[in-house]
Parts: C-alpha cells; structure tokens; sequence
C-alpha cells in the first residue's frame, strides 16, 4: 500500500459538527485535518454597533453545552472597561453558576460521550443496556449540576440572570439550601465516578503537552485567574493578544491559535490540573490520589479522570459556598459604560475561553474577539492523531475510524463553541 | 420499535442537548423509541428512514440547503427544535447586514468561507410536521412533543402569551410594576415566565406568540418596547 485515504465524515460524540481527512503514503502521513464544518454564524461581527450590556445573553448562544463561561467571560472582560469588581457573594453565585456547568457539561462527557468508549459501546444510551444503575448515577450526578444552574441563573441552558455587574435576582438562602443538600449527595456519586472510571483500561500513551490554564493564587481557576503556561510562562490577560495569535492555515479548515509563535499547546482538563492540582478542594485531592493521579497527567485517554475529580472539587466548593453563603445587599453592582478595551478569560470546561471588547463611550460594541477553547487545541489534538495514526495505517479504515474519535473525544472538544471555525471547500484529490 | 433521528445544523447544540438534559426520562424514551441517528449522543450512524426526526438549527450554507432536503426525503415526521431552526436564530442578525462585510470581520481570508447571505428556518426550505419554540426549548415540551408524535397524535403546545404563565406564577408584572421593558405580552409561552420571575424583561426567546397584539406595547414612548427587536439593549439599563 503505497497511497491511503482516511475519511471520518460527521465526528461522533462530540459536540458540534466536524470530520477528519487523513492522506498517506509509503508508511507516513503527509496530511492531517481536522475539518470543522460548522456553519460561520458571525458572533464576532453582529455584536459590533449592539449595546455593552448584550454580550452575556448573545455570546451565550455560541454554545449550549457552556454557555455559563460565555458569560462570565463576556461580564468580566465588559466589567474591566468599565473599571467594576465583582465580589464578596456576587462573586460566590458567579462560582456557583460555574460549578454547576462544570458538573453538568463533564458528566454528560464522562458518562454518555466518553465512557463508551473504554467499555465497548456505541453510545451512553446503549451502554445502559448492560449497565443500568452507571448511567442512572450518571444521569443524577448531572441532574445536580443542571438544578444548579437553574437555582442560580434560571435554566439549565442559555440562564436568564446573569448581567453585568452581577444578577438581576440573587438567591435566598433558602433558595440555596435544598441545592447543597442534593449536591452533597452528587458529590459521594462524584466520588464513586472517579473510583469507576480510574479503572478503566487505558492505553499507554504519553504526549510531551504544553499546557495552558488560568491560574489562581487562591482557587482551583475557574471564573478568572492568570493564563500560565507549563514551561513558566504567566501573562496578563490584557497581553493575551500578545501571546496567542490566531490564524486561518492554509492546509487547515480551521483558525489555529499559536502560543509565542509556536502550535500544538493544550488547554483543558489537563492543563488545569497540571498547573492547578494542589489548589483542589482536599477531598478532590484525595481522590486523586486514590486514582493513582501524580501532580501531572500526561496521558489523553485518562482526561476522564481528571474531568472525575473536577467534578468532586465543584461539587465540594459549591457545597462550602453555599454553606457560607451570605446574600448580597444588592444583586448587581452599577455598571456604566466608558470607552476602552476589555480582557475576560475564565475555565470552560473544556478549557480557557478568552474575550475581548472594545466599547465606545456611549457603551456601544467596536469590536469582539472571542478565542474558544477548541480553536486553541485543534492544533494539538491533530498531532494527537498524527502520532496515533502513522504507526497504524496498516490496520482497517473502520478501526482506525473509530481510533480517531477516540483521541479527538479525549478533548471534549465543543466544535460549535466556536465562534468563527471555517467550512472550506477541500482538495480531496 | 419507532426510530428518532436528531440533526444539527447552525445552531448551538442546545436544543438536541435538551434531549440528554431529560435525566429523569431520557432511558424510558430510550426504551420506546430507537434514537437511531444522534450524532452528539452516538457513533451509530442509520441511514434511515426515520419516523420521526427533530432538527436543530437554521440554514446558512448552500450545502445544508441540500442536506434538509435528504434529511426530509428520509423522515416520516420532521420537527424543528428551537428558535434557530424555527425562526433562523440569533445568527439571523446578519440578515440585517451585509453578510460579506461580516466575512471580512471575522475572516482573515473570506474567500476560503462558503456562506449564504441569510440564515432561514428550516421551513423556508422543506415542509414542517410541527415548530417547537424556544432558545433553549423547553424539556417538557420537548417530550410531550415526542410523546405525541409515538402515539400518533398534534402536540399540546400553548399558542398563548408569557403573561399568562406569568400571571398563574403569581410574579409581579415588571411592565407595570418596574416600567422594566418586556416582550412578555406578545411573545408565546414555554419558558414558565422565567425572566419576570428574575426581575427581568422577556427579551422573547420563543418568539411571537400566535396574533401578537404588538402595538398595543407601543403607546408609551418612554418604553419603546419594540425598538428592543432591533439594536438597543433590554437589559440593565432599562432596568
């Protein structure tokens, strides 16, 4: 076999549209892509001219799985131009909200979209066939998640609540104290999850990573934080511009996001826990270690874990703030807009999800620039595949087939929470 | 055993996520109906024919327009699931703009893009067995939806406006109350008055309600209501 064609039209389990072309020959791969053909639906654009305090509902819309770190992206990088904080308990229900996504969004990948994975099934549905009362713990671990979100913000997808500034209603007590009981019971599922998936089979794979993730002197990053980089590099998210250029590669379909000049970083579960693990809730550290998790995991397939032990931390932190939760005097503080430039960057769940606005002084959108997290690693998840695939290419087209989705589902990545991925015309020839 | 197919196209994968956010429900539906084509959910892939096929999102590239066609060349029953693929969504703004301008915003090389100048809701381009409203629907809605279609009979979906929902809510009107601008009294129920239920404005995530008395929303011209349609925020500073 001198010449090959790997074609993966319609990617699976994954959230959002988008398909893999891999050409060979002789034995090397002299072409990976990972093609997104998700509509362009313009966000960046019809934002221009629309007021300041629009960005949290529309930008929401980019994305259903997580639309809550749309928001609080888009709240903090409007609230910087607008010289305002968030704090005390608006910042707590910020978290709260967050946590809730995080729950929601690494539950339905770990149980519906990536553990069938290791255990043989074509979706998480089918999966329950065999084993019912799994998927049942799944879907109450998510449950939790979503009530969390609609607690604080309203619904479950696209929340009504959250404005700049803060809340249009901020939660009693009482309307709290319902949600950390049923968290509190999520967060011993959330421990049985990291038990169940740590002894998956995993194979024996090891990628030199470059991460980046937000980091935080007091927190686990989540809601804002400091980009960092594994090889020490830390930066501003005023100088994010500087740093992660994103650009249209010919033999690509979609932006690639450069890190200092250079492809392929990593951002996500991953890279959280890399640079962030000593700063998890005690019991999530705890669990971490029971799973048999250093400071640094390396290895794609075992993501699972680490989305596992998110899991446990949001569960936990969402339990100790609700707990310590006082209410605010008011839902939101004043915001009122002036002209300037604003950075906002917070933890998707899926990884770092950065905006950027310039807003005139009548609180009018200039300009939006909107860096997901699945732009940013589309770079590295097709080395990923590269290295997967070249020592392969002798095995069927249905297994290699389903290799591919594997690898590229090891990065949840959410191809629709992509602001501006490319459909291109390709040269299949 | 029926089987359900479920389809995306420009939109934010909400709606379809809606299907696995039925927690409580989403094994028993499993149990009686074969979800046989979800891309999000499974890597099984059936070609069809389905009976009954939901669609998420609207129709923005020359290649979709083909594809609605085959998806509903293969479906017994199509329903359109959201505000995308009923009314073409919040990427419909563009039909307010010159969509190659856009282009050139976003793209660094525009050329590469293939794109249509508007984005249209799925009936503009096939014939629609029903509409389900909302961004996002609504879960309960969206199972008395595929309960209807498994027993054979129309939906039970209300036609009439958030006010109603409101009022059986008990929430305070923030219209009257507040002055708070709010699309409430012209756009169709679902959501369970969720805005007014936050102290906020409708901004009409299910849109027009069916026979929308919108000018009876205008008279006041501090409230300029309908303006909120086009560019000016419904937000916090109305509040």
């Amino acid at each position: 076999m001198t010449h090959k064609t790997i074609r993966v039209g319609g990617l699976t389990r994954v959230e959002g549209e988008g398909a893999l072309l891999v050409r060979a020959r002789a034995g090397r791969i002299t072409d990976l892509q990972l093609r997104i053909y998700e509509p362009p639906r313009f966000f960046e654009a019809l934002l221009r001219g629309r007021d300041f305090t629009e960005p949290p509902d529309i930008t929401a819309r980019i994305c259903g799985i997580c639309p809550v770190a749309y928001q609080m992206s888009a709240c903090q990088a409007l609230e910087a131009i607008c010289g305002v904080t968030v704090d005390g308990p608006l910042r707590d229900l910020r978290l709260l909200l967050y946590f809730g996504e995080w729950i929601e969004s690494h539950t339905l990948h770990i149980y519906l979209l990536h553990a069938p994975d290791f255990l043989g099934y074509p979706s998480g549905i089918a999966m329950a066939r065999d084993h019912r009362p799994v998927v049942e713990r799944g879907l109450a671990l998510k449950k939790a998640g979503n009530e969390l979100v609609a607690a604080v913000g309203g619904r479950a997808i696209h929340p009504v609540n959250v404005r700049l500034g803060g809340f249009y209603r901020a939660p009693t007590r009482a309307d709290l104290a319902p949600v950390a009981e049923r968290l509190r019971r999520a967060r011993d599922l959330a421990l049985e999850t990291v038990s169940w998936v740590a002894g998956f089979d995993f194979p024996p794979v090891e990628h030199d990573y470059r991460f980046l993730a937000l980091t935080h002197p007091g927190e686990y990053a989540i809601l804002s934080g400091t980009p960092a980089v594994s090889d020490g590099t830390r930066f501003p998210v005023e100088d994010w511009p500087a740093h992660v250029v994103e650009e249209q590669v010919p033999h690509s379909t979609a932006l690639h996001a450069r890190l200092d000049g250079s492809p392929g970083y990593l951002t996500g579960a991953l890279a959280r826990y890399a640079l962030n693990s000593a700063r998890l809730s005690p019991l999530a550290r705890e669990a971490a270690a029971s799973a048999g998790l250093g400071p640094v995991c390396r290895n794609p397939y075992r993501s699972i874990v680490v989305r596992a032990v998110e899991v446990v931390h949001a569960c936990d932190e969402a339990v100790r703030i609700i707990d310590g939760y006082t209410e605010p005097d008011a839902p939101a503080v004043p915001v009122t807009p002036r002209a300037g430039v604003g950075h906002g960057a917070s933890e998707a769940p899926r990884g770092t999800l950065y905006h950027r606005y310039r807003v005139d002084d009548a609180g009018r959108i200039a300009e939006t620039d909107i860096v997901p997290p699945t732009a940013q690693n589309q770079a590295r998840i097709e080395e990923d595949l590269r290295a997967l695939l070249e020592p392969r290419l002798d095995l069927p087209v249905a297994r290699l087939t389903e290799l591919s989705e594997q690898a590229v589902r090891n990065h949840d990545p959410c191809i629709s929470c992509s602001a501006h991925f490319l459909d291109l015309r390709l040269d299949h020839g | 055993m029926k089987k359900l197919a479920v389809w995306k196209f420009a939109s934010c994968d909400g709606c379809q996520l809606t299907l696995l956010d039925c927690e409580d429900e989403l094994l028993r539906v499993a149990a009686r109906v074969e979800i046989a084509y979800f891309l999000e959910a499974s890597s099984s892939r059936d070609p069809g024919p389905f009976d009954l096929s939901l669609v998420e999102g609207s129709i923005t590239t020359p290649e979709d327009a083909e594809r609605i066609r085959h998806v509903r060349r293969v479906s017994k029953h199509l329903v359109t699931i959201g505000a995308c693929a009923t009314a073409g969504g919040v990427q419909a703004l563009r039909d307010l703009s010159d969509v190659k301008e856009f282009l050139s915003v976003v793209y660094a090389r525009p050329d590469y893009i293939s794109t249509l100048e508007r984005s249209t809701p799925i009936s503009a381009h096939v014939p629609v067995d029903f509409e389900l409203r909302g961004c996002p629907i609504d879960k309960r809605q969206l199972l008395e939806v595929i309960g209807a279609f498994l027993a054979g009979r129309r939906p039970v979906v209300p036609a009439h406006s958030v006010c109603v929902e409101c009022k059986a809510r008990g929430n305070t009107c923030v219209l009257v109350a507040h002055g708070t601008p709010c699309l409430g009294p012209v756009t169709q129920a679902g959501c369970g008055a969720l805005c007014p239920a936050f102290n906020r404005g409708c901004f009409g995530c299910f849109g027009p309600m069916e026979t929308p008395n919108a000018a009876a929303l205008k008279p006041r011209p501090d409230q300029k209501v309908l303006q909120l349609y086009g560019s000016r925020s419904w937000g916090q500073r109305d509040a």
